[in-house]
């Protein structure tokens, strides 16, 4: 635990003024950062020799509209940073500021492998990431509309396909299958059912 | 003169060598690729959109159907990371089972990668060989949860069952006749632990095997020393991990810098590479292969003498015996509501990561408190590994991408997820 401590203090040594939280739970660390700030924020960790952050392990789009009790933005960015050096983890989380139109500055002039990332969250929700080199869909079909994994995105999606006999070509058409509800989402109020 | 320009050319996603349904878009300069972009996705399913649509317990086998070469580590990072947003004690003998089944499951995902390599570059013998010994560790994973790839055996809280008394048998047929079947039933007359007991003692024998055709082979080596190489420097920075990243020389492996399970009560060693080519990525797996063995070892021995519960009692989590279930009118609510409305993890996000078979293998969850997950991502080595392709391919002939495929051990399942 002292490990931890100490990576809590040099967070809050180096990067004082651009820190908005810094939150430890289960062994692990997450600071929330302003989009604005994200480049000069991301080089830092980094290179800064106190934490040298050398790997970009994870980073992904959250879409926070359907959470519960959520009053926030809508959409954030969930980077997961590894130190070989120092042997230790930390979560970084940027909301992006406009719900209807997400911005987010690119890393992949920090980490070369946030392109792919970046690429992914964009497809599936539809973060723009400025200063990106390429960004383009990656893992929906050619010619995909919409954002998939948007909570108003519903499971069974807007198109299906299918081989037309008549045209002889693959045809795009409405959905037929209901969408239904097997196990509803339920949350409990707290302590429900303790005593 | 005519004015010689570069051409494109169209790789898969029907392809033998691209391992299941890579698309690549090859920039060619005669022969030699000056750019790759991969194209993938056609195998993408949404696991994480279906998981949050479910309850925990109910996205467990998707887990499964990622990496479908290396089922249980995908399993066993998913639950982690259920057991640590919520809490859950794991009994000590699970621990050690589902790292016995993680190394079962590194030395299935080996030879498969081994065995298929090899077949890339032209070594048919060695993929008959891989496959004779894959076919023992599927025995034992159906042994143990009925399955012989789609286990769904590691549970929040421990695991399924505990290990088989009996190995299933042979049953004679047209083409075995009794002595036959009598012979391929001798290692199968004890329990789980005396197969795979019987398996550790000769599976060093199989390794030498391989190696005998492959290492100090001359055309292996021709195809593979040299090409794709990655420096520590630059490995690090793409992002990748595991075997890959030991083969440039970084010692850095989660089982020993940030042990979980039991790992950290066993002996073993950790293979690094020194040119970061595919012949020293070739020869740190193979090691691991041997090193696995060491771990499964220490497993059974530990196993045999430690009998105990195998799933935590909180019911809240794992279900009843199914007696007491029958007799307890609270066993009973426990079972229902659980298998219905599932369990609640209390709200929080957390991230678990194994050292999979291809690297990281992380699970990052978001719950807000309900009986289904709110965010799922799911962290797959070969997603980040095959983004390096590119960089790695360049200037190399196109025959060599085939090999840079082989030997990034790319599985379609987990990097379209």
């Amino acid at each position: 635990m002292t490990e931890k401590k100490s990576l809590r203090d040099e967070l809050t040594g180096l990067l004082s003024d651009n820190l908005v939280s810094v939150v430890e739970a289960l062994g692990e660390t997450t600071i929330v950062i302003r989009a604005s700030e994200i480049s000069g924020v991301m080089a830092l960790l980094r290179d800064a020799k106190e934490l040298r952050f050398a790997q970009l392990i994870d980073l992904c789009g959250v879409d926070y509209s359907e959470y519960n009790g959520w009053e926030g933005s809508r959409f954030a960015v969930v980077y997961h940073l590894l130190s070989h050096a120092h042997n230790r983890r930390l979560r970084v989380r940027v909301f992006a500021e406009d719900d209807d139109f997400p911005v987010v500055d690119s890393v992949a002039g920090i980490w070369p492998d946030a392109n792919w990332f970046e690429r992914e969250a964009f497809d599936l929700y539809g973060i723009i990431f400025t200063g990106h080199p390429d960004l383009r869909r990656i893992l929906t079909d050619y010619g995909f509309v919409g954002n998939p994994f948007r909570k108003d995105f519903p499971l069974s999606g807007h198109v299906e396909m299918r081989y037309d006999p008549e045209q002889q070509r693959v045809v795009y058409q409405p959905v037929s299958i209901e969408p239904r509800v097997v196990t509803p989402r339920i949350n409990r109020e707290e302590n429900f059912g303790s005593d | 003169m005519p004015e010689i320009k570069n051409y494109t050319m169209n790789f898969g996603p029907q392809h033998p060598a691209a391992h299941g349904v890579l698309r690549l878009v090859l920039e060619l300069d005669g022969e030699v690729v000056v750019r790759a972009d991969p194209h993938i996705g056609l195998l993408h399913r949404a696991t994480e959109k279906l998981a949050e649509h479910k309850t925990y317990l109910q996205s467990l086998p998707y887990m499964d159907r990622l990496d479908y070469v290396s089922m249980l580590s995908n399993e066993h990072a998913y639950v982690q990371a259920i057991e640590k947003l919520a809490g859950i004690e794991v009994p000590i003998r699970a621990q050690y089972i589902r790292v016995m089944f993680d190394e079962i499951t590194r030395l299935l995902n080996h030879l498969m990668w081994l065995g298929a390599h090899g077949l890339d570059i032209g070594a048919m013998t060695v993929f008959l060989y891989c496959f004779r010994e894959r076919e023992d560790l599927m025995d034992a994973y159906e042994a143990v949860s009925g399955a012989r790839m789609h286990a769904a055996y590691y549970r929040p809280g421990g695991v399924y069952r505990d290990l088989p008394d009996t190995m299933p048998q042979y049953q004679a047929s047209k083409v075995h006749n009794a002595t036959a079947i009598k012979r391929m039933n001798e290692n199968r007359q004890g329990s789980l632990l005396d197969f795979l007991e019987d398996f550790t003692n000769r599976f060093p024998r199989h390794v030498d095997e391989y190696e005998t055709l492959l290492t100090d082979n001359r055309i292996w080596k021709q195809r593979t020393v040299g090409i794709g190489v990655l420096t520590p420097e630059r490995a690090t920075a793409l992002g990748i991990t595991g075997p890959m990243l030991r083969g440039s020389g970084v010692e850095w492996d989660l089982r020993k810098k940030q042990p979980y399970a039991v790992y950290d009560r066993l002996d073993f060693d950790i293979p690094v590479g020194v040119n970061g080519d595919t012949y020293d990525r070739y020869l740190v797996r193979v090691e691991e292969m041997r090193q696995s063995n060491r771990i499964i070892k220490q497993c059974i021995d530990w196993l045999r003498s430690n009998p105990g519960p195998v799933i935590t009692a909180n019911h809240k989590y794992a279900p009843p015996a199914r007696e007491s279930m029958k007799q307890n009118m609270e066993e009973l609510i426990h079972h229902f509501k659980l298998f219905t409305e599932g369990m609640h993890i209390a709200e929080g996000e957390a991230y678990a990561a194994v050292e999979h078979p291809k690297g990281e293998f992380g699970i990052y969850m978001v719950s807000d408190g309900a009986n289904k997950p709110y965010r799922l991502k799911i962290r797959a080595p070969g997603f980040v590994h095959l983004s390096t392709l590119d960089e790695m391919a360049r200037g190399h002939m196109i025959a060599d991408v085939v090999t840079i495929i082989g030997t990034q051990d790319i599985v379609f399942g987990e990097i379209d997820r």
